[in-house]
């Protein structure tokens, strides 16, 4: 019982890893159509620079504001720089593009700071876990990435439903031609999107690099497959979807790997994500959709 | 002669045939130049392209995409490793052992490629890409799970017999295994070209086109897609088993990079073209060394050296693909017929995806 407890809560702290790079996947999607295949790569390179800012000033919480920061900035520079122009290409040509920007920002990263695994990332709080008798169950560093992962989501919900920034923003998602024409500068709005999208993702890099990965530029690939797999899960289309999809994809990666073994972890993540898409080819959360000829 | 012409332009077998035949000849001359250390390239180079094409088919002419060919390679080695060692236990020798792994290889992935392609045909664009990605990380791994088949993390060697002593006691391991890789890529693309200019061919870019019309013309959507998909898992596993008896079968070889590697060819040869995918093939697999060749002569530093070779090929091939997305998308093939302007288009212009 108290194993299942503790795969529980393990779960949950990994889910809301996921669900924050799926929902990071989700908020450019709905906005530019555009499935952001670097997402995980931008975090690592801000996790890069929260380790370099961390180093040199001494302070971790300076490293970890700047990664956040470096994190947005980096999402509306793609945004203007590459993706603009992708948004009007075919699904598959901007795929492409995106794997392209992936696989220059690891190279980018592998030609400073070398591929090798040399450096230590300091976790936010203690991985000291508490126990109850000899099972160990959570430490302050899984409270703190379960917490904060809420607290994000509940800050852009809050941002996308009450604010009026929030509410172009839906509008430029929901009907661009007629938010344009109502004065809404759509393109800022989706530059704004992906900044966003590009601070949540470097939030899920801080908090998951400490715990059980290591830095080097590939570092966040394996977490972002899992993400995807957590908002196609989810549908793609729905914010709610892609925390719902990311939560289970936590949640039975790690009964799989408690239970099964640790090989069959992907596996698991494989046979859930075909399970959900035979059942519904556009994931759970999706709307009905007619198909247009 | 003109008469003979005239006969060969009409049939299409048979030019394709000419053609098989001219390059056989001109891998058995080329390779007869070349020095021992280029063969392995060479061989790398043929499994390269078989998987390349198979790709491009699938992406180019079908509008499916996978990022997890990789695995379907993965699937080809491991059959063929397998198939080729009990072979060599049981002591069966003879030249007809090879092509009967490699055929096993390609029929097995085939067979795998079938069933995830029914998965497949249900799932479009993004859906459909992340299903293959996760395919494409999920499978390489479970073979540290059946260790004692598999031999985990270390992989099988497939244990290749030597060149038949009819070709002359100076023909080396190396030069065979680059005529087996380079033999296997012809065949791949004699048989895809056919196949392209036939009715299934046809099938496939009229449901890339536009499913719904194809299915008002009686075409089976499905039917198409998962047929696609399984010719495409042949020739990845053809690629896997040249591969396979080039370095042996390691899960680690079979990771992402690969498959995105794949992608990287198909799409800046031109997606589509067979002719694309291997200008794609021979530019991935050569401008690396390429690179790092230039590397070596700036006179750096170790670790910047290190470094630098082993991530300027990478990065100067993402910025290949953003600029071929953004600027070409007909990649270099498609800049070749522009440049040229000699050959009358034969197909539409591939634009790939769904609409």
């Amino acid at each position: 019982m108290s194993r299942f407890l503790f795969l529980t809560i393990n779960g949950l702290s990994f889910g809301a890893v996921y669900a924050a790079v799926a929902l990071s996947l989700v908020l450019i999607w709905r906005t530019t159509r555009v499935l952001n295949f670097a997402q995980g790569a931008m975090a690592t390179a801000t996790a890069f620079i929260a380790l370099s800012v961390t180093q040199a000033t001494g302070s971790y919480w300076l490293g970890f504001a700047v990664a956040l920061v470096a994190g947005f900035l980096l999402g509306a520079v793609l945004e203007i720089a590459v993706f603009r122009k992708a948004e009007t290409a075919s699904p598959l040509n901007s795929i492409v593009i995106g794997v392209g920007v992936l696989i220059v920002i690891e190279a980018v990263l592998g030609m400073v700071y070398g591929n090798q695994n040399s450096r230590s990332f300091p976790a936010s709080f203690s991985t000291d876990t508490y126990s109850i008798g000899n099972t160990a169950l959570f430490s302050d560093q899984t409270l703190f990435t379960i917490g904060s992962v809420l607290a994000v989501m509940l800050a852009l919900a809050a941002l996308l439903t009450w604010t009026p920034s929030g509410l172009r923003m839906r509008a430029s998602a929901f009907a661009p031609e007629v938010a344009r024409l109502l004065g809404v500068r759509v393109g800022r709005m989706l530059t704004l999107g992906w900044a966003l999208a590009g601070a949540v993702g470097a939030l899920a890099g801080m908090l998951v690099i400490p715990t059980g990965l290591v830095i080097i530029p590939q570092s966040m690939d394996a977490v972002f497959v899992l993400g995807f797999t957590g908002a196609v899960v989810g549908g793609l289309d729905s914010p709610v979807g892609a925390v719902v999809g990311g939560v289970a994809t936590g949640l039975v990666l790690s009964y799989a790997s408690g239970y099964l073994g640790s090989d069959l972890t992907l596996v698991a993540a494989l046979v859930l994500l075909m399970v959900v898409l035979l059942v519904r080819p556009s994931g759970l959360f999706s709307g009905v959709q007619a198909r247009r000829v | 002669m003109a008469a003979v012409l005239a006969w060969m332009k009409g049939s299409t077998l048979l030019r394709h045939l000419v053609l098989l035949v001219l390059g056989v000849v001109l891998v058995i001359v080329l390779t007869d130049q070349l020095q021992e250390y280029q063969f392995i390239h060479l061989g790398i180079l043929g499994a390269y392209i078989c998987a390349a094409a198979g790709l491009t088919v699938l992406v180019g002419l079908n509008g499916q995409i996978s990022l997890g060919h990789a695995a379907l390679m993965a699937i080809g080695a491991y059959t063929v490793a397998l198939i080729q060692n009990h072979f060599t236990d049981q002591n069966v020798t003879g030249l007809w052992v090879l092509p009967i792994c490699l055929l096993a290889g390609a029929f097995v992935t085939a067979v795998a490629g079938a069933v995830i392609g029914v998965a497949a045909a249900r799932l479009r664009g993004p859906y459909l890409a992340g299903a293959t990605l996760t395919l494409g990380v999920a499978l390489p791994p479970i073979t540290s799970h059946f260790t004692s088949l598999f031999n985990g993390d270390q992989g099988l060697s497939a244990s290749i017999q030597s060149p038949p002593t009819s070709l002359g006691y100076n023909f080396s391991f190396q030069h065979w295994q680059a005529w087996i890789g380079l033999f296997c890529a012809l065949v791949v693309l004699f048989f895809l070209a056919n196949l392209n200019r036939s009715a299934v061919g046809r099938h496939m870019r009229a449901v890339r086109d536009d499913e719904i019309a194809a299915a008002l013309c009686g075409l089976s959507v499905p039917r198409i897609q998962i047929t696609t998909f399984a010719v495409s898992s042949a020739t990845a596993g053809l690629g896997g088993g040249v591969l396979a008896v080039m370095l042996g079968a390691r899960p680690g070889a079979f990771d992402l990079v690969l498959s995105l590697t794949l992608l990287l060819a198909v799409v800046i040869g031109g997606l589509g073209s067979l002719t694309g995918a291997v200008i794609g093939s021979v530019i991935v697999v050569y401008l690396a060394t390429f690179i790092t060749d230039r590397v070596s002569g700036l006179g750096l530093s170790a670790s910047s050296t290190q470094n630098l070779t082993n991530n300027l090929p990478s990065a100067v091939f993402g910025l290949l693909l953003i600029i071929v997305m953004l600027a070409l998308p007909g990649g270099a093939q498609g800049l070749l017929r522009r440049l040229l302007a000699l050959i009358p288009r034969r197909t539409t212009q591939p634009t790939g995806g769904q609409k």
